[in-house]
């Protein structure tokens, strides 16, 4: 493919005098699916922060789409095609499924204060179709039923799902999911890696995931990249990665590789 | 401790009615308007007997008692005609009615054991203006989640506005625009009291921005800390605006405040074919009557635009920063932008709420706009139900009644009865003032409310589950662990 949909040259992140993230030169192409993985602390997640703008990083750049999106605020990332999830599920809680789904499409809708409180025919039109999509994609994600329900009292697999379902209403090009099936028992987890097979298939998208499950990772992954003391140490093939010495040392310990 | 008083009088309550063959199951199976009809009546009894043994008895309160019991027991929610739910317009159109016809009947009023008689009429106009306010505030913390302890300011922006264009203030000037009843050689801007309101939002939702755009980038507390002093920035301004900057330009005209300022009315074209008053102020002891049905539309007009706003995109994304402020910036909610809005709307109505009631008042004068008010008017919001329109106006109504008139009442029923006129005059001597104490009072309703009811009286259903299981400041699940 001619150019990554995602790229970062370099990216840095200190927090006082630790650095979490170490010069990070990164790429997910269009329709891949690429895998973060590292131990605990390894810098993973502020890495997936500084990619949809929570964090702006020290030093280093983030292109998404060929433009330069180092320093923007949150919803530009958003904005511009890239949706997550949160590693600790943050729903709204007291929200019903449907309204968290229509609180993702918001940068998609154009109706303003003033069309608002008048009701124009248009935003009639846009607010009946955003709650007709928001539905078909409650039951693209599992969720069907389960529109008016709160967001604190689904299971924490529904939670989970309706996390993706919120991030795919911003109608992104490249899906963030940050340790999409953690607590989820086998099967679930099984149900969610043909989910994001089928997403990338069915709708095209990109899927860079955060995951500590290594089923998931070497089932699903075109690619896997792996971080360490917010060190990149290996990039490449599921296959590769496994076989990788550096890697191997940071999951066990150099002690269980030279001995 | 809430729970075991709660339990405790449950067990007495239902000691006492098993007397009376009424035990919990019993109770249960009785149909469900049945129940609520008992309740409603036993409740209106006890208030009827309340009233005609300590109160005084006018046969209106049977009326009163009537026309409650219509109100709340019937299950109007449930009446649709060819599937459209007009059922839940039953009871606000009632209420509106009711509220529309005040003035016919107030005097009429049986009076209230301790708080005494009924609103009047220059009550009730206060009780408008300071429920509009009220509802202007719920946005930008009921809705938003943003404190604001400077709403004052916005409320003296509006009432300001009024000054410069209805008074003489300018008396340079002569430029005068659908005024009524000005006098030949009247000189300083004279504008329409209606497009002065609306002047008077616009102006002030552009003091919110310019407000916000600064300070809506803090969080939490820092925001409150801020705000709070914008609030105590305005009113001197206001103060000390009688030559601004040492130019000898006279703003607000100092201490003195602004006045007189002219009155609303709808001209004599309008007053001729509609018999809408052509001039509020020349309707002599009918005038607050006018006054009270003016500020009753633009409540309406809050209201509407308070509901269109919450179930829109907007409100959708001012809850959802509510909620979790990352998560809803990473759902692409533009935070800054969103929050600004909040607050210029919340600015826009109490920018208008001021221009009113200055207008009704007459004049702007920089004493009304202290740091009090802010707090007086965030109680409204926090006693009535942060986010629930009616718990809102109900908060404004019930303290803006207490500080204009309920606290009098009460103290006077208090003297009377124990204090130098009543039983304990033998201790208590001098007469107490009850309303001098007013803000101690606010204050212990609002402990009382923030450790018992905290989502307030009226709460949003949304609103009472997060102060209950609360929102998302820690992360619920940690997977990493």
């Amino acid at each position: 493919m001619a150019e990554p949909l995602l790229l970062t040259t370099g990216l840095r992140k200190e927090f006082g005098g630790l650095v979490a993230v170490d010069d990070v030169d990164f790429t997910v192409p269009e329709e891949s699916i690429v895998s973060l993985i590292g131990p605990n602390g390894a810098g993973k997640t502020t890495f997936f922060n500084m990619l949809t703008g929570v964090y702006k990083p020290t030093a280093g750049q983030v292109f998404f789409a060929g433009e330069d999106m180092t320093g923007r605020p949150p919803h530009r990332f958003t904005q511009r095609g890239i949706g997550r999830t949160f590693q600790n599920i943050r729903l709204f809680q007291n929200m019903t499924a449907l309204e968290n789904v229509l609180v993702g499409m918001h940068v998609r809708l154009k109706g303003n204060l003033f069309e608002a409180i008048v009701r124009t025919p248009r935003v009639r039109r846009e607010e009946a179709g955003a709650r007709k999509r928001a539905r078909e994609l409650l039951e693209f994600s599992g969720l069907r039923g389960k529109d008016e329900e709160i967001g604190r009292n689904l299971s924490y697999g529904d939670q989970r799902r309706l996390e993706v379902a919120r991030a795919l209403a911003t109608q992104p090009k490249l899906l963030l999911l940050d340790e999409p099936t953690a607590g989820m028992n086998p099967q679930e987890t099984a149900d969610f890696t043909a989910f994001v097979a089928r997403l990338r298939g069915e709708e095209g998208l990109a899927v860079l995931l955060i995951e500590h499950d290594m089923r998931v990772v070497m089932g699903v992954s075109d690619r896997v990249t792996v971080l360490d003391y917010g060190e990149k140490i290996a990039e490449g093939a599921p296959e590769a990665i496994q076989k990788d010495q550096r890697v191997i040392e940071a999951y066990l310990g150099t002690a269980a590789v030279t001995t | 401790m809430r729970r075991r008083i709660g339990e405790a009088v449950s067990r007495a309550w239902w000691a006492a009615l098993s007397v009376v063959g009424l035990t919990p199951r019993r109770w249960e199976r009785l149909p469900r308007l049945a129940r609520r009809a008992i309740v409603t009546v036993l409740w209106l009894g006890i208030g009827l007997v309340l009233v005609w043994k300590f109160g005084v008895w006018k046969t209106s309160a049977l009326a009163v008692a009537a026309v409650v019991v219509l109100l709340v027991v019937p299950p109007y929610r449930r009446l649709g005609v060819r599937g459209t739910p007009v059922g839940a317009w039953i009871v606000p159109a009632a209420v509106l009615a009711i509220a529309v016809a005040y003035p016919y009947y107030n005097t009429s009023m049986p009076q209230l054991p301790i708080f005494g008689p009924f609103p009047q009429m220059s009550t009730m106009v206060g009780m408008g203006v300071f429920a509009m306010m009220a509802l202007g505030l719920n946005f930008v913390v009921g809705y938003a989640g943003l404190l604001d302890l400077g709403y004052v300011a916005f409320y003296a922006m509006g009432s300001y506005m009024a000054g410069w264009f209805a008074s003489s203030q300018f008396a340079k000037q002569n430029v005068s625009f659908g005024a009524v009843d000005l006098l030949p050689g009247t000189t300083g801007f004279h504008f329409s009291i209606w497009l002065v309101l609306l002047m008077a939002g616009i102006a002030t939702a552009i003091i919110g921005v310019l407000i916000g755009l600064p300070t809506l980038r803090l969080r939490g507390d820092y925001l409150a800390i801020v705000t709070l002093g914008f609030g105590e920035i305005m009113p001197q301004i206001a103060r000390n605006g009688d030559s601004l900057f040492g130019t000898g330009f006279n703003l607000t005209n100092g201490t003195g405040g602004i006045t007189p300022i002219d009155g609303p009315g709808f001209g004599h074209t309008l007053h001729h074919y509609l018999r809408l008053p052509a001039n509020y102020l020349n309707l002599g002891e009918n005038a607050d009557r006018a006054f009270f049905w003016t500020a009753l539309a633009l409540v309406l007009v809050t209201i509407f635009c308070s509901a269109r706003l919450r179930d829109s995109r907007l409100g959708r994304a001012w809850i959802a920063i509510r909620e979790d402020e990352v998560a809803a910036a990473a759902m692409g909610v533009p935070l800054m932008r969103t929050k600004t809005w909040a607050y210029a709307t919340g600015a826009f109505f109490g920018g208008v709420a001021g221009a009113y009631y200055a207008s009704y008042n007459g004049g702007a004068f920089p004493d009304e706009f202290f740091f009090n008010i802010s707090v007086f008017i965030l109680c409204m919001v926090i006693l009535g139900g942060m986010g629930n329109i009616w718990g809102v106006i109900f908060g404004a109504c019930f303290l803006e009644y207490l500080d204009r008139e309920g606290l009098a009442n009460i103290g006077a029923w208090l003297n009377g009865r124990f204090g130098p006129g009543g039983s304990l005059a033998e201790v208590w001597h001098k007469p107490l003032d009850v309303p001098l104490y007013e803000f101690g009072i606010f204050g212990a309703i609002l402990v009382i409310v923030m450790l018992f009811r905290p989502e307030g009286l009226i709460p949003s259903s949304r609103r009472a589950a997060e102060f209950h299981e609360g929102v998302h400041d820690q992360p619920l699940y940690d997977a990493s662990a």
